[in-house]
């Protein structure tokens, strides 16, 4: 099943749920989880006479989204309804917007071509829309039960021009994406929980023909990880068919996760007449020009400048730069503790090292952790001083996280203040090439691999307070007069 | 005892009697149950009236008091006090319509009642919230005894299409009402009630109040809240008011109207000098009013003996100091091609949510599909049924651009034709509010005639300008209808007209 | 422009109705009847009308408040089918036990 000779186009349809208390169109709650149909009112119901009216708070959060996407916002965009029946659809309709979205003109960015020009995935369009509710199939036997809870929580399609070529560019497209969207803080963007969504259209073509294939949909995907199988192996498959002189079925196919295959939908779409026209029950929505700078003024350092600065202010190398930035949060803690202690690098050592092995093992996220920025900033100073050693300041750091308290202090207190004076360490020098005669015979015999061991054995016996520097300093002047101790 | 003849006199009258106590709460409902008797309007006689709540009336005006302290009412549903505060009509004292009784057209949610849209599909539906108009109405003290009959989703013209029965013609019982809100006029008409609601799409309460000789208003689009009103095309739909006289109506949309938090097509523009004229007894109350005759609407099939009706009206607005203007709305004749898509298309679309999922009636098959459609073709009737194919159809993939786009376009230049002719000076339009008057049951077979039935009413939903029809006189004993219009927001202006008129045709306007 | 007997099916099942074959035959005429009278639009000069929204009056916004519209009654009481909370409709011909996917519908 050979691929060769065929170039894959694919665009996604991006669903994101917007954070907001109530539903788009209607002030019930769009809160999750409660009983089924309790968070339903008469328009979320579409109960006869019930009208639709727009949650001005949704339409900042899209707007703030549009634009980190790099978006034009329209100052005048019009809902518009679509038209199907199912049973989780209350009115036969959902309100969307069709030719007149809120924004249109973006891209991401995911990466460089060979050549160093940036590799850009152009975004055609931002448009809001309710959700439909939950029909649940298999609860009560010949039944769907539904659940209109979720009918009307405020979404943002974000649809992609047809510029992703490999299942890897879709990955790093949606990674940009969610990363960009999270930053904006208008949704929680998980494809687990739902709150990220994503429609895969994909087509193949043989490499160096312009004109696009038929395209096929991918729905139901879960994961990022199922996105990219699905595209590798619904790719396969069009390859296959293609070869063999059969023409593509423009058709929704779905990913199966457990069983890791895409498979046609059951049901064969009628050719789908949405019958959009413009909703007559909403105005035009019209945001001064004004408004829209105020939220593009208003909007947080994007991934990608933060990456960038965060290059080149603080000399970090893409590996921890990438890490610093996988969350707005995360970055913010680094700046804080880079500005506390003086000295980004060591901040970011232990921010992505200690800090975050510490939360891995507490739970919970990096700004919910016990020891505070100003903390260990203090910490990280006096390990750069050289009052602690990075091990001693490590078991500070364990103590922290139980009590606060100056780590200063603190080291006094268990005697992790490190010890650089010559005598006291040539004083457990000795001791210890007493204790380990052997390897003290053989380091002062020429091998030199053996003053690790021995220096470990030192920091042992002074409980991490002795200077690993000097100890280390110490012992190689030993062994290069073996005969006459120091 | 009851004292039928209340309902002679004039709602603002009767109400200010009751609010000062100088009759008893219950006297003007009393008085209309017992005229309801009288008239027969229930389905044995008139079939005017679905569904009447007596019980619910006289338990919740027991319940009130109209002086000082009285608020929404003791019995009024929780929540309906902090509407009706929310809607600022509270403070109003004392009740502009205390103990007045409304009926009210079945397509209007209340909740004691059903609302059924004179459908099967929603048979014995019960709303669980009331329309803002109710809360209005509720809130400046009036009482809703019954609820009336119409056609089907306020698809007609006639009142023929109601699942439930024709409604009949109070003066003559082989006529029609006209329609949609057939029942509101009959019931008006027939003395029962001096106030009604209806709602309008295409002239739904103008052309009832024509046939059936009592004022019917359509206020501008915006002007008066649809949170409630069930939905037949919402870029056409308003409520409308039906008044045995020009000041019952001119009170009633008054109590109605204003912006609502629930309706994003309402427009804050202030409630105001809709009554003015009811006191002007001056020898020239319209001096420097410019009222226009546009030529469209008197075309040379109209009846001469109509149009001499509307001479004569013009004639009385002459000697009241108004200037009459010959003016031309060139684009009239299109109104009803294009009403019968758009009104259609949105239709189509507002009816989709009868689906048997949530509410109203199921009609079970095999499997969803078939749930749905045999909901769908048992719960409506034919010309909903019509009308939601001829929707689906203009909307659908191919048809779109020629039908529905362009039926939008040329609905800008039905509008732009008015704002012409205001921005030219004209205050206010007369013309016939229908071609004919009352027209024998059954009498038209051919859908398409009884749509130009609307010919001279649809233009004003499709322009979204005020308008209201008056009775000028009678034709072989039926009323014949004066259609007053006005530019956006400028009910005052033809509230000041209809007034004068009314005032200076006194007798005649019945004769 | 003229409506055939197919495209009378075709409507009737877009729009979830269910129509006998004589309903078909009657409103195939029906609708061309009406529909004739349309085609006086085809020759309207519009060159002068605007393809551009009326934004006169633009959109109000509410607040991102809880503040549902209550309801008297208990979806019970109105609902054909109810349980568990839950409304109750025919399951899908092509839903299976145990098959989630919605593909008849639209995200
Ligand atoms: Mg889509
Ligand atoms: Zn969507």
């Amino acid at each position: 099943m050979s691929t060769d000779g065929y170039e894959m186009v694919i665009g996604l349809e991006v669903h994101c749920q917007l954070k907001t208390r109530t539903k788009l169109f209607s002030a019930a709650s769009a809160q999750f989880g409660d009983a089924p149909n309790s968070n339903t009112d008469a328009v979320c119901l579409g109960l006869p006479g019930a009208l639709p009216v727009l949650n001005r708070h949704a339409i900042t959060l899209a707007t703030r989204a549009a634009l980190g996407l790099g978006c034009t916002v329209h100052e005048v965009s019009v809902f518009a309804r679509k038209h199907y029946f199912y049973p989780d659809l209350p009115k036969g309709y959902q309100i969307s917007q069709f030719d007149r979205p809120l924004a249109t003109g973006g891209k991401i960015v995911i990466g460089t071509h060979a050549d160093g020009s940036e590799k850009a995935i152009g975004i055609t369009r931002v448009h809001v829309e309710e959700d439909a509710g939950k029909s649940v199939h298999d609860r009560f036997t010949g039944f769907s039960a539904i659940d209109l809870n979720r009918a009307g929580t405020p979404l943002i399609e974000i649809v992609s021009e047809p510029d992703l070529r490999s299942a890897a560019d879709a990955g790093a497209y949606l990674r940009e994406l969610k990363q960009i969207i999270e930053y904006t803080e208008v949704s929680d963007a998980s494809m687990e929980e739902g709150s990220l969504r994503v429609d895969v259209n994909i087509s193949a073509r043989p490499v160096g023909q312009s004109a696009f294939g038929t395209r096929t949909e991918i729905k139901n995907l879960n994961s990022f990880s199922g996105v990219e199988q699905s595209i590798a192996l619904e790719f396969a498959r069009q390859c296959t068919v293609l070869r063999a002189g059969v023409v593509i079925e423009q058709r929704t196919m779905l990913w199966d996760g457990h069983k890791g295959e895409v498979r046609p939908a059951r049901a064969k779409e009628g050719s789908h007449d949405y019958r959009y026209f413009p909703e007559p029950d909403l105005p035009p929505l019209v945001l001064r020009a004004t408004w829209i700078q105020e939220q593009r003024d208003g909007l947080a350092e994007l991934p990608a400048a933060k990456r960038a600065r965060f290059g080149s202010q603080y000399g970090l190398s893409t590996h921890d730069v990438e890490q610093l930035t996988a969350s707005r949060a995360l970055a913010d803690r680094f700046e804080a503790i880079a500005a506390a202690s003086g000295e980004a690098k060591r901040a970011a050592n232990w921010l992505l090292g200690v800090v975050l092995a510490a939360v891995k093992v507490r739970g919970g996220d990096v700004l919910t952790h016990p020891v505070s920025v100003a903390r260990l900033g203090e910490l990280i100073t006096l390990e750069l001083e050289g009052a602690v050693s990075n091990t001693a300041a490590k078991q500070i750091f364990g103590i922290l996280e139980r009590e606060d308290g100056e780590p200063r202090a603190i080291a006094e207190r268990e005697g992790l203040l490190q010890v650089s004076d010559d005598s006291a360490l040539v004083a457990w020098i000795e001791e210890v090439l007493v204790e380990m005669p052997e390897e003290a015979a053989r380091f002062l015999g020429g091998e030199k691999k053996l003053q690790g061991v021995l220096v470990g054995a030192v920091m042992k016996k002074s409980k991490g307070s002795a200077d690993p520097k000097k100890v280390n300093g110490l012992l190689s002047k030993r062994s290069s007069s073996p005969a006459t101790g120091l | 005892m009851s004292d039928v003849s209340l309902l002679a006199r004039p709602v603002a009258e009767v109400a200010a009697d009751i609010a000062s106590e100088r009759l008893a709460r219950d006297a003007a409902v009393d008085a209309s149950l017992a005229a309801f008797g009288e008239a027969n309007a229930g389905p044995e006689g008139l079939n005017a009236v679905l569904y009447t709540d007596a019980e619910g009336v006289r338990s919740e005006l027991s319940a009130r008091s109209f002086g000082a302290t009285d608020r929404a009412g003791a019995t009024a549903p929780s929540g309906a006090t902090e509407r009706a505060a929310a809607l600022g009509v509270h403070a109003s004292s004392p009740l502009p319509l205390a103990g007045i009784p409304v009926a009210i057209k079945d397509n209007i949610a209340t909740l004691r009642m059903p609302t059924s849209c004179g459908s099967k599909i929603l048979e014995g539906y019960v709303s669980p919230f009331e329309a803002t108009v109710i809360a209005r109405l509720r809130a400046a003290g009036a009482v809703l005894p019954m609820k009336t009959n119409m056609d089907e989703f306020a698809m007609g013209s006639s009142t023929e299409n109601s699942a439930f029965g024709v409604t009949k013609h109070p003066m003559d019982h082989s006529r029609v009402p006209g329609g949609s809100s057939g029942g509101s006029a009959a019931i008006v008409a027939a003395g029962v009630t001096r106030l009604a609601l209806g709602s309008e799409t295409g002239g739904s309460v103008r052309q009832p109040a024509a046939f059936c000789g009592i004022v019917g208003v359509k206020p501008t689009y915006g002007r008066v809240s649809r949170h409630g009103l069930v939905a037949f095309a919402s870029s056409l739909d308003q409520v409308g008011v039906f008044g045995q006289s020009v000041d019952d109506a001119a009170l009633g949309l008054q109590v109605i109207a204003g912006v609502d938090a629930l309706d994003s097509t309402t427009v804050d523009v202030p409630v105001d000098g809709f009554r003015v004229g009811r006191n002007d007894a001056s020898a020239q109350p319209l001096a420097g009013v410019v009222v226009g005759r546009p030529a469209e609407y008197f075309p040379e099939s109209l009846d001469p003996r109509m149009r001499s009706l509307l001479d004569r009206a013009a004639d009385h607005l002459r000697a009241l100091g108004a200037e009459v203007r010959e003016v031309s709305l060139p684009h009239t004749s299109l109104a009803i091609p294009v009403y019968y898509i758009v009104a259609p298309a949105e239709a189509s679309s507002n009816l989709a949510r009868f689906d048997g999922a949530r509410y109203g009636l199921r009609v079970e098959g095999d499997g969803l599909r078939a749930m749905y459609e045999a909901t769908r073709s048992q719960g409506f009737g034919p010309e909903v049924t019509r009308r939601i194919l001829l929707g689906t159809y203009v909307l659908s993939a191919g048809y779109y651009d020629a039908y529905y786009k362009r039926a939008m376009a040329v609905r800008q230049l039905i509008a732009a034709d008015f704002t012409r002719v205001f921005a030219s000076g004209v205050h206010v339009l007369l013309t016939p509010t229908t071609p004919t008057t009352a027209f024998i049951a059954g009498s038209k077979k051919d859908p398409y005639e009884m749509y130009m039935s609307d010919i001279f009413t649809a233009t004003a939903n499709l322009a979204g300008v005020p308008a209201m029809s008056q009775p000028i006189g009678r034709l072989d004993g039926l009323p014949v209808g004066g259609q007053l219009l006005a530019s956006h927001f400028d009910e005052a202006t033809m509230f000041r007209v209809a007034y004068a008129l009314e005032r200076a045709l006194g007798v005649e306007a019945h004769t | 422009m003229a409506v055939s007997e197919d495209d009378v099916r075709h409507v009737a099942a877009l729009a979830r109705l269910g129509l006998s074959e004589t309903q078909v035959t009657s409103l195939v005429g029906e609708l061309n009847g009406i529909l004739a009278h349309m085609d006086e639009l085809q020759q309207v000069d519009i060159t002068a009308t605007s393809a551009e929204p009326d934004a006169t009056h633009g959109m109000r916004m509410r607040d991102d408040v809880p503040n549902p519209i209550s309801l008297h009654a208990e979806r019970e009481a109105f609902a054909p089918l109810m349980r568990d909370g839950f409304f109750l409709v025919p399951r899908l011909s092509t839903h299976g036990a145990g098959d989630s996917a919605d593909d008849e519908g639209e995200g």
